[in-house]
């Protein structure tokens, strides 16, 4: 019951925004909302279910857009002839280097060990970069402006989807193998480092997704609003209801891709549901509750954290995934920890941690208010302000940092929470 | 082979920017630490404490040099950070006696405590962006340099010039300065010793008649006017911004954390060791091997391991390096 009248309570706040602002506003907090849900149910997984403290959210998610650029742009056949074959000898090369390490490191033992390794590393890393290096100038210098990249496999973007669940997974299991069975604040301290790195990685290669250079014009699943307006049956059928055809594209368009990330949210959700209620997640709670007495009973409980993180962070690739689609763009450089981490981790938390419905939940609400605090502080500014003479130093101070309210009101949200109602508003059950 | 250009380039471009990044990461990490110590969780807020101690700073900066205020050659910004300190106090004494005491109170597990820094983290991050605005912001002034390149040159008629800019020297001067009486206050003083009794036995403090209020105030205390020092030097060094101070969060927890999380030692070790690896490892070494290797071996390319984008890598893989081979970190962590 509380359930669904808080659900309704969202619906009622996305259509009130379509009503007093516009639809296509509304169409767009709707999307961005499900895909929040997506991510907040793979952050679920982790923190509600086992209890990970995952808080490189944000790279998963790049990770995610990343495989949207690999999988669906064309491929870029000069480059590829340039240096296409140096950079893969080049990766290949390196990761052979560091199995190389561990090996050495695992066969053989006293002083000279230590320093054998490193001898290794430092051999491989030159070869790596004498390699790399060459093929990746070859590869940047060709038509910089438009490409300079290896572009991806020229594949239907939809596959991109799973492929950064996939891509996101392999990440998450890397870190998973090294910071699993530390305490809980080193595996916070190493995701956030991996996240910086990924964002590192994605802005200074730019032979892979062409850095801060962004790569525009991605492929689209859903017809294009142009291609729509110049369609004489759309025409006619936007004139049926009403509307002129630019609005009924755009919307069209919108509508479009809220039915996709729909049928993904509600997949996953189910997915999510099914694994909560298996004797699977039952093991999981138990391991979150009490680890100590699950190990007792025999579960091995390093490789159950690994698979849940993995899990988890596949979930947040594919939902980065469908962003990126959504906007139809790579943009390194608009990746920021606090948006992409740390308010996926206000909406689980607000939502109800444990709750997969309560993680759909606080994935809408939050988005919506992350949305609308802006134009709400503006209002409020503009009241507190009315009485200042128009032109003075602290009326305009005051108006431009309104875009920063919602930081404060984010940060306000969770504190309130965490103390009144540590359950969330969808307590787990 | 010019053994003493060589190493002028070296110290000029490697040792004194490492040595001024380093203790500005010790005194981030000593703050981290201690919260660790005492109060039991990992603050993730302490970048944007840091910010928030360094705003105040810069705001009194720009009073003082309004006033006309100053210092001659040294920067106006060292006569504020008492102000900011002041500043850094309050908002983190606030904080604690509405969030944190109500966890401390339920004996609530470490994780929560993190997220609700996380909660902290945004409220501060919030307004110092609503205070001073999200831009770039610059504040030193006096004497840039105390020797400048050109001068250095001139003086020893070496072809490799050495500066060494004012803050750098007196972000050491300080760092130690701090250091030294923080380590007294530590162990010499009552307080100080109480504090370590309670890091290291909560318990055992409790029966012994600590009053662990006290102690948690003491530490707010310390904490705020490290997090200041250290924001303060380094936006002289650099410049403020708060986005940069929220991303220095992750070198100074590897700091801490290599260093060994809850030793005030290990936290200094920590925080030269990461500084050392990140200006190292980024730095384009053609120069400094070019005077000293013989003409026959010197290296065609840059000599550069990475781009000075990836300093966060190096961080990351020392943090996970250590992690892997000696979890407690180079300093047994754990108690003060």
């Amino acid at each position: 019951m509380r359930t669904f009248l808080l659900f309704a309570l969202v619906a009622c706040l996305i259509l009130g925004t379509g009503v007093l602002q516009s639809w296509n506003s509304a169409l767009l907090i709707l999307n961005m909302g499900l895909v929040s849900a997506v991510m907040a149910l793979g952050v679920n997984l982790q923190w509600g279910l086992a209890g990970l403290f995952n808080v490189g959210v944000m790279g998963f998610v790049a990770l995610g857009g990343l495989a949207v650029v690999l999988v669906s742009m064309p491929p870029v056949g000069a480059a590829w002839q340039a240096g296409g074959g140096g950079i893969l000898l080049g990766l290949t090369l390196g990761a052979a280097s560091i199995v190389a390490a561990v090996l050495v490191w695992s066969r053989t033992s006293g002083t000279l060990r230590g320093w054998a390794t490193a001898a290794v590393l430092l051999v491989g890393l030159v070869i790596y970069r004498m390699v790399l290096d060459p093929a990746v100038e070859a590869v940047e210098s060709i038509d910089s402006a438009s490409t300079g990249y290896l572009g991806g496999l020229g594949l239907p973007v939809l596959l991109a989807w799973p492929v950064g669940g996939v891509l996101a997974a392999g990440a998450a299991w890397v870190i998973g193998k090294t910071a699993l069975g530390l305490r809980s604040d080193y595996l916070a301290i190493a995701t956030l480092g991996i996240a910086e790195i990924v964002i590192a990685i994605l802005k200074n290669e730019d032979w892979m997704a062409r850095g801060v250079k962004n790569v525009i014009g991605l492929p689209r699943p859903v017809p294009n609003e142009v291609d729509l307006q110049n369609d004489p049956a759309f025409v006619e059928r936007a004139a049926d209801f009403g509307i002129d055809p630019t609005t009924a594209s755009t919307l069209y368009v919108k509508l479009e891709y809220g039915l996709l990330f729909a049928a993904v949210l509600v997949i996953l959700l189910v997915l999510s549901q099914l694994a909560l209620n298996s004797p699977w997640g039952r093991m999981m709670r138990a391991i979150r509750d009490n680890e100590t007495a699950a190990r007792a009973m025999g579960k091995n409980v390093t490789a159950r954290h690994l698979q849940v993180f993995v899990l988890g962070s596949a979930i947040c690739g594919i939902a980065g995934a469908m962003m990126t689609t959504l906007d139809g763009q790579l943009t390194p450089g608009s990746y920021q920890p606090l948006r992409y981490t740390f308010l996926i981790w206000v909406m689980v938390i607000v939502g109800g941690s444990g709750n997969n419905l309560g993680a759909v939940l606080g994935g809408f609400l939050i988005w919506f208010l992350w949305v609308q605090v802006e134009p709400m502080g503006q209002l409020v500014m503009s009241g507190i302000t009315s009485g200042l003479s128009d032109g003075s130093w602290l009326k305009g101070h005051l108006l431009d940092s309104v875009q920063h309210m919602r930081l404060l009101t984010m940060g306000v949200i969770l504190l309130l929470v965490l103390r009144l109602n540590p359950r969330g508003l969808l307590p787990e059950r | 082979m010019d053994l003493l250009n060589g190493f002028v380039a070296l110290a000029n471009f490697v040792l004194i920017p490492a040595i001024a990044y380093g203790s500005q990461l010790a005194l981030g990490a000593l703050g981290v630490t201690l919260i660790y110590g005492i109060l039991r969780f990992s603050n993730f807020a302490h970048g944007d404490t840091m910010a928030v101690g360094t705003m105040f700073a810069v705001l009194t900066t720009w009073g003082l040099q309004a006033m006309g205020v100053g210092l001659g050659p040294f920067p106006t910004a060292l006569l504020a950070i008492p102000f900011g300190i002041l500043g850094a106090t309050g908002i983190v004494l606030l904080t604690d006696r509405y969030v944190y005491r109500f966890y401390r109170a339920q004996k609530a597990k470490p994780v929560i405590l993190v997220i609700v820094s996380m909660g902290v983290m945004f409220i501060y991050n919030g307004f110092t962006r609503i205070i001073i605005g999200p831009d770039d912001q610059r504040f030193a002034d006096g004497e840039r340099f105390v020797i400048s390149a050109r001068d250095f040159k001139e003086m020893t008629g070496l072809a490799e010039g050495l500066s060494l800019r004012t803050s750098q020297v007196i972000t050491v001067i300080t760092a130690i300065v701090v250091v030294a009486i923080l380590f007294w206050f530590l162990n010499k003083t009552r307080t100080g010793k109480s504090m370590r009794a309670f890091s290291d036995n909560e318990d055992l403090a409790l029966l012994s008649g600590i009053n662990p209020e006290r102690v948690v105030l003491v530490t707010w205390l310390i904490v705020a006017s490290l997090a200041t020092v250290a924001g303060v030097l380094y936006g002289l060094d650099k410049s403020f911004k708060p986005f940069t101070y929220f991303q220095l969060l992750l070198p100074i927890f590897a700091a801490a954390i290599v260093g060994g999380m809850g030793n005030p030692l290990g936290a200094i070790a920590g925080g030269f060791v990461i500084a050392f690896s990140e200006v190292g490892i980024t730095y384009a070494w053609k120069k400094v091997l070019g005077y000293l290797m013989p003409p026959a071996l010197q290296p065609d390319g840059l000599m550069q391991m990475l781009s000075t984008e990836y300093k966060f890598a190096i961080s990351f893989v020392i943090l996970v390096i250590v992690l892997l081979f000696r979890p407690t970190g180079l300093f047994r962590g754990k108690s003060l």
